[in-house]
């Protein structure tokens, strides 16, 4: 190829780069739009365990016959030091019933700790069926040193869960937030987590 | 071209044979693609012992129960630094060498497009695996939570993890750049003739290649900088006590990482359609069906990513959707596998060198194809998942399938790029030394996995020792004889005195056969005859 070619080449050249490398920032970008779709495509399927909707004042609730068996799990995050477990391991309830759960958790140090616990529920698409009114997930919690305290949550199964599930699993994690001890030191309590943890429901 | 000739002082540099002067203008400031892909050709060697010096230790350590040699967490940092090492500064560097190498010369073009920018891609990987490399000698020491790098394990490293970071950002930027150059040249850069329809599969394949690499690449980068900011920033991507969720990871790595395995197996098909054809003395047969099988095989690579991680739980329809669609890839695959079946099919055959390694491709591919099939099982693959049942898997699909190809490749086409003949003897036996070590280091660990041996341990129950023991003898003769492989090429390259002719191979077509060899330093100043007496599939449509 002559000298000439090359440089009309040039522009051929120059057209087509430009397209490659916007689709390789293109991709960049979508590498980071995964996080909110994933979020958003969680939420609509219940894929994730993390489908539960979150009601303050139930109306009616349908009521219905039917009865399942739920599972309470409790674990803690190593970096946390504090006692958790549920008080009953599982419970049978009606759907469409308002039912509280009962976990307990103790610090068995000297210290004033804030945790903080995320929750999942299994099968996934069970999440979708989970409605809480109330749940100590809610917020974070400060444990004064040796302290312990029941933590309850409310909520039911709505009527339409699917046939084929037959055992749902709510399980919990409390993890320590390590920058809010000092906080909570000072103030003496709690405050919302609202703004620290923007999946909690 | 009779401009040429009344130009000839403005390009004189172009026509003839001469190399710049001197080391560093040889070689640092290179911008000629022969020079270019030869060095990309020995930093994968380089790395490519390098990282079987990593397997080594794994095997040794392996070779009993107990810990005998190496610390657990060092042990972990070598499992991770040789998946890394070898995928990345192995097998796509090697593949982009032989890019460089046989592109131009297989589509009639006198060079890369982006010539600047070729050197650029290969100058920055020195650099990512000196950093990579350096993080093992730091306190924190090297990554050791696997290539994934699933958090929270990945994000419980010490100081070092930016730099691994960083050096996969290199990486990544280094194959993007190379990408981007390999497309515009073989868009751009044709010989006239040279339709898309008559381009050799290697370039087909590659071409493909380049658009899974510029698509997942960045999405990988996107990954590792979410986890440097998670390590570093205090960022909750991916850490639940923040509200993130470390499954997503999962996720978003892969989507990079199946593409990603198919960037290092889809040049390997192209190697051995071109070598398979050239030994069988007949065309390559299902020409065109090959090239989209490539093209399928590509595009499903998008939509499969969850069978890696069917064991973190998903909805039952999630499950078998990622299912067919991951058992859909044998379709395309069979094709290739019977395409090439069907080629050797009453062909007038010869063993060489090459053909004996694109031969044990064929078989043993399959053999790690088939044990992907069964992984894609959702049902079983809560069994074999994270057992040596998957070590085996991808060793057999990486080993003997990529790698097997590599070399096949550089047997084809050493004599072309050096201009002397190998030695035929010693590279028969570096093939079959290694085709048969290499089913005693891998296939024992199928057994191993399905018994229950989880994979990236350093110590194991002692029901598994017979297998394990049996596994490194393999591992030792397989590394072993890749020094025979390092000897030959050697030999060829200082050595040697029996010349190539041009053609090399009785029966190869295909533009590159038609320069001398070793190749002008500028190749196709003018553009070569394109019909059926010179390239393979002269037939293609216009």
């Amino acid at each position: 190829m002559s000298h000439h070619e090359h440089i009309e080449n040039r522009d051929l050249h120059r057209k087509l780069v430009r397209k490659l490398v916007l689709l390789a920032v293109g991709m960049f970008g979508f590498g980071f739009a995964l996080w909110p779709l994933y979020n958003v495509f969680c939420d609509l399927t219940g894929f994730g365990g993390r489908g539960v909707q979150v009601v303050e004042n139930v109306g009616v609730i349908e009521p219905s016959d039917r009865q399942i068996k739920i599972r309470f799990d409790a674990n803690v995050n190593s970096g946390l030091p504090w006692v958790f477990q549920a008080k009953e391991k599982s419970a049978m309830v009606s759907l469409g019933k308002m039912s509280e759960a009962l976990y307990l958790a103790m610090n068995p140090t000297d210290e004033a700790i804030v945790g903080q616990a995320t929750y999942n529920v299994t099968p996934p698409e069970a999440s979708l069926y989970f409605v809480k009114t109330e749940c100590f997930c809610f917020t974070q919690q400060l444990l004064q040193g040796n302290e312990s305290r029941e933590m309850p949550v409310y909520y039911f199964i709505q009527a339409d869960l699917p046939e084929y599930i037959k055992e749902i699993t709510l399980s919990y994690t409390f993890f320590r937030i390590a920058n809010a001890d000092a906080v909570a030191l000072n103030s003496g309590k709690a405050f919302s987590a609202g703004a620290v943890l923007n999946n909690s429901q | 071209m009779s401009k040429q000739n009344t130009h000839s002082h403005a390009n004189a540099h172009d026509h003839q044979d001469h190399k710049p002067t001197g080391f560093v203008n040889r070689w640092l400031f290179t911008t000629n693609h022969k020079d270019i892909g030869t060095l990309y050709l020995i930093l994968a060697l380089v790395m490519f012992f390098f990282g079987g010096a990593m397997a080594m230790i794994i095997r040794a350590e392996l070779f009993m129960p107990g810990l005998q040699l190496v610390e657990p967490d060092f042990f972990n940092q070598m499992t991770t630094m040789h998946a890394l090492i070898m995928i990345f500064g192995a097998v796509m560097p090697a593949w982009v060498g032989l890019a460089n190498w046989m592109i131009p010369m297989m589509i009639g073009a006198p060079d890369m497009a982006l010539p600047r920018l070729n050197n650029w891609s290969f100058w920055i990987l020195p650099f990512a695996f000196a950093m990579l490399i350096s993080t093992l000698f730091m306190d924190s020491g090297g990554p050791a939570a696997g290539w994934t790098m699933y958090p929270p394990l990945s994000l419980q490293g010490g100081q070092s993890f930016a730099f691994v970071v960083f050096s996969i950002h290199m990486m990544g930027i280094s194959s993007i750049m190379g990408s981007i150059n390999i497309i515009a040249t073989i868009m751009n850069m044709r010989a006239p003739g040279m339709t898309l329809l008559r381009m050799p599969l290697f370039v087909w394949t590659w071409l493909i290649t380049a658009f899974l690499l510029i698509a997942v690449m960045p999405v990988l980068a996107g990954a590792v900088t979410m986890l440097l900011t998670d390590h570093f920033f205090a960022t909750s991507f991916f850490n639940a006590a923040g509200g993130g969720d470390p499954v997503m990871f999962q996720h978003i790595f892969w989507f990079f990482g199946h593409p990603e395995v198919y960037i290092l197996i889809l040049p390997a098909f192209g190697v051995v359609s071109e070598i398979i054809p050239t030994f069988a003395r007949k065309p390559l047969f299902g020409y065109s069906a090959m090239v989209y099988a490539t093209a399928s095989i590509a595009f499903l690579s998008f939509i499969v990513w969850a069978h890696h991680m069917f064991t973190v739980g998903m909805p039952l329809t999630a499950g078998l959707f990622f299912m067919y669609a991951t058992m859909l890839i044998a379709v395309p695959t069979g094709v290739k596998i019977f395409n090439w079946v069907s080629t050797m099919w009453k062909g007038s055959m010869s063993f060489e060198t090459p053909m004996l390694f694109a031969l044990g491709f064929v078989v043993l591919f399959t053999i790690g194809g088939l044990s992907g099939l069964m992984l894609a099982l959702a049902s079983v693959d809560l069994q074999y998942h994270d057992s040596y049942f998957v070590v085996a898997h991808f060793h057999y699909v990486l080993v003997p399938g990529s790698i097997f190809a590599l070399m096949a490749g550089t047997y084809y086409w050493l004599p072309k790029w050096t201009g002397r003949m190998y030695s035929e003897k010693w590279g028969k036996i570096h093939f079959w030394l290694s085709a048969i070590s290499v089913n005693i280091l891998f296939f024992p660990q199928h057994y191993l996995g399905l018994a229950g041996m989880p994979r990236r341990i350093p110590d194991y129950s002692t029901q598994f020792t017979d297998f394990n023991m049996i596994s490194s003898i393999g591992g030792f003769i397989f590394g072993a004889s890749q020094l025979i492989f390092l000897g030959v090429i050697i030999h060829c390259v200082y050595q040697s005195r029996k010349p190539a002719s041009s053609r090399v191979w009785e029966g190869a077509k295909g533009l590159e056969w038609t320069l001398s060899s070793p190749p002008p330093y500028h190749s196709f100043n003018t553009p070569p005859v394109i019909d059926a007496t010179t390239i393979a599939h002269a037939e293609g449509t216009y």
